[in-house]
């Protein structure tokens, strides 16, 4: 299980997190929900090792992640879809798949993942031998959901996956997230797309301005009074957060 | 006529191994976004292993290869513990300006190595089969210069195919494309700069054993060659080592054509003008991504 606790964090001068305080358990899949700027990227990036945090833990299982290397973070069973896929555009479907099991200990496995991703994806099995670069933008999250399954997760963040994508892809790609949960993978899920993440999540928090402002089950959070003026009001128009933007 | 195309042969011979002094520089830049200033000298050290070799212990130089090319390899990883492993630290904009200081530096103190150990002087390895020259109708083929062609381009094969199969090959490339990426799928970036390095390294001792052979080195023939070798990774752009062996033929020709048409001063010139318009015109270079 993932434990956060009193995290503090930001680029330079600019503070992203102001002691955020959650925690995900083994096998569940927990949203986390907030406006553009709310700190949620750059939590996720805490977590997978590429920022390091000012104060505050983070625990997997017990141990602490704050020391280690962004790659060992991977060994211990922690993978991130980054924000924007960052995927290896030169490079065919498939190669970009192998090196999500870089890690060790995934490597010896790859070419049963390679058959699970195909399995969950069954289009990329057909396009293995093209360069993701001319992948369609739902085919090339599908590459880097697969990409960090290859590295056989006990954890996996996803960060914003539905971006950009058309409804009927976006709920592929969430179907995809509820089979890899079924299957024991723990998921941390960062969305913009509130009713979406909500109607898989088991609970969800509310992150404005790096702070936690609110958190439930998933149906209490689409009942809520201020995530439904907020996220899913009638204009879908964003209020500003009781503590303002951080940035 | 027929002196013409005899010196375009010539200008294609010595363009192989601009090719194999531009892959390494390639490799090293494209992944580690350092430019090693010192390659030349890189290839200067690489020319006087195979002269010592052949000096001292009678080896044939294109045998020596074998030595020098592992212990070019070594040399590139002590290099980088100790100084460029710094440079990656930083971040990208400084990286360039901290990797031109030590480059720099590092180039005067193997040039003054180079002059205590072997002397100011210009050296060759003499062999049996120096003068052994190939006829097709006019044009007479130096053989050892055909050899060092064809070295060069089994080597850059080598090296493609080394980047395209080797899990660690694969994570060199990975980290050149997108450094964070790679982090997040579990690759040591640190390990793959210092492979990127010590490859880059040994492609320079190997160009530098096959210059000696073919032509001769000196302490000094390094800023000559670190040129030309950026002149090669700007024509040919990052990401295709055989994109680069091809730039290398590229201005191996563009220098011969030149220095016939308008004569030898020019030979140098020419590189330096397609330096500029590749850069105004093409930046990402013929085969860049």
């Amino acid at each position: 299980m993932l434990e956060i606790d009193g995290l503090q964090a930001g680029y330079g001068d600019v503070r992203a997190l102001f002691g955020v305080t959650l925690s995900v358990g083994a096998g569940e899949i927990v949203a986390l929900l907030g406006p553009n700027g709310a700190g949620k990227s750059t939590l996720l990036n805490c977590v997978a090792g590429l920022v390091r945090p000012r104060s505050g833990a983070i625990r997997w299982d017990g141990q602490d992640l704050r020391t280690l290397g962004a790659h060992l973070i991977v060994e211990r069973g922690v993978a991130l879809v980054p924000e924007g896929r960052r995927l290896f555009g030169g490079m065919t479907v498939q190669e970009n798949l192998e090196l999500g099991a870089f890690a060790s200990r995934a490597w010896g496995g790859r070419r049963a993942g390679l058959e699970r991703v195909y399995t969950l994806f069954p289009v990329l099995a057909e396009r293995r031998r093209t360069a993701v670069q001319a992948l369609s933008g739902g085919q090339q999250q599908m590459v880097a959901v697969g990409r960090a399954l290859m590295a056989s997760p006990r954890l996996l963040m996803l960060d914003e996956p539905s971006l950009g994508l058309a409804p009927r892809l976006v709920a592929a790609i969430l179907e995809a997230l509820v089979a890899i949960n079924r299957a024991g993978v723990t998921v941390f899920l960062v969305e913009q797309n509130v009713p979406a993440a909500l109607s898989l999540a088991h609970r969800g928090y509310l992150l404005e301005g790096g702070r936690i402002v609110g958190e439930g089950s998933g149906a209490s959070l689409m009942a809520d009074e201020h995530v439904r003026r907020a996220y899913l009001g009638p204009l879908a128009v964003r209020t500003p957060s009781p503590q303002g933007e951080h940035q | 006529m027929s002196v013409l195309a005899q010196q375009l042969l010539l200008g294609l011979l010595i363009g192989g191994l601009y090719g194999l002094a531009a892959a390494g520089l390639s490799l090293v830049f494209g992944v580690m976004r350092v430019l090693n200033v010192a390659h030349g000298e890189l290839i200067m050290l690489g020319g006087y292993g195979a002269f010592w070799l052949a000096a001292l212990f009678g080896v044939d130089p294109f045998a020596s290869l074998v030595l020098v090319i592992p212990g070019s390899l070594l040399l590139g990883a002590l290099l980088y513990w100790g100084l460029f492993g710094f440079v990656v630290r930083a971040h990208e904009e400084t990286r360039i300006k901290n990797s031109l200081l030590i480059g720099f530096g590092l180039a005067l103190a193997l040039h003054a190595l180079a002059v205590r150990l072997w002397t100011a002087d210009e050296r060759s390895i003499p062999t049996s089969y120096g003068g052994a020259v190939l006829s097709v109708g006019e044009l007479s083929i130096p053989l050892v210069r055909l050899a060092t062609l064809t070295l060069a381009l089994v080597l850059i094969g080598a090296l493609q195919l080394l980047l395209s199969r080797w899990r660690w090959g694969k994570a060199i490339r990975a980290t050149a494309e997108d450094w964070q990426a790679a982090l997040l799928t579990g690759i040591d970036i640190r390990r793959a700069y210092l492979l990127a390095f010590a490859l880059g390294t040994a492609l320079a001792g190997a160009a530098g054993t096959l210059v000696t052979v073919a032509y001769s080195v000196s302490p000094s023939i390094g800023l000559e060659w670190t040129l030309k070798a950026l002149i090669v990774v700007v024509l040919a752009g990052l990401g295709s080592m055989l994109g680069t062996f091809v730039g290398g033929l590229v201005l191996g020709l563009a220098e011969a054509a030149s220095a016939a048409t308008f004569g030898g001063p020019y030979r140098e010139i020419v590189g330096l003008v397609i330096f500029v318009v590749v850069l105004a015109v093409r930046p990402r270079g013929l085969f860049g991504r």
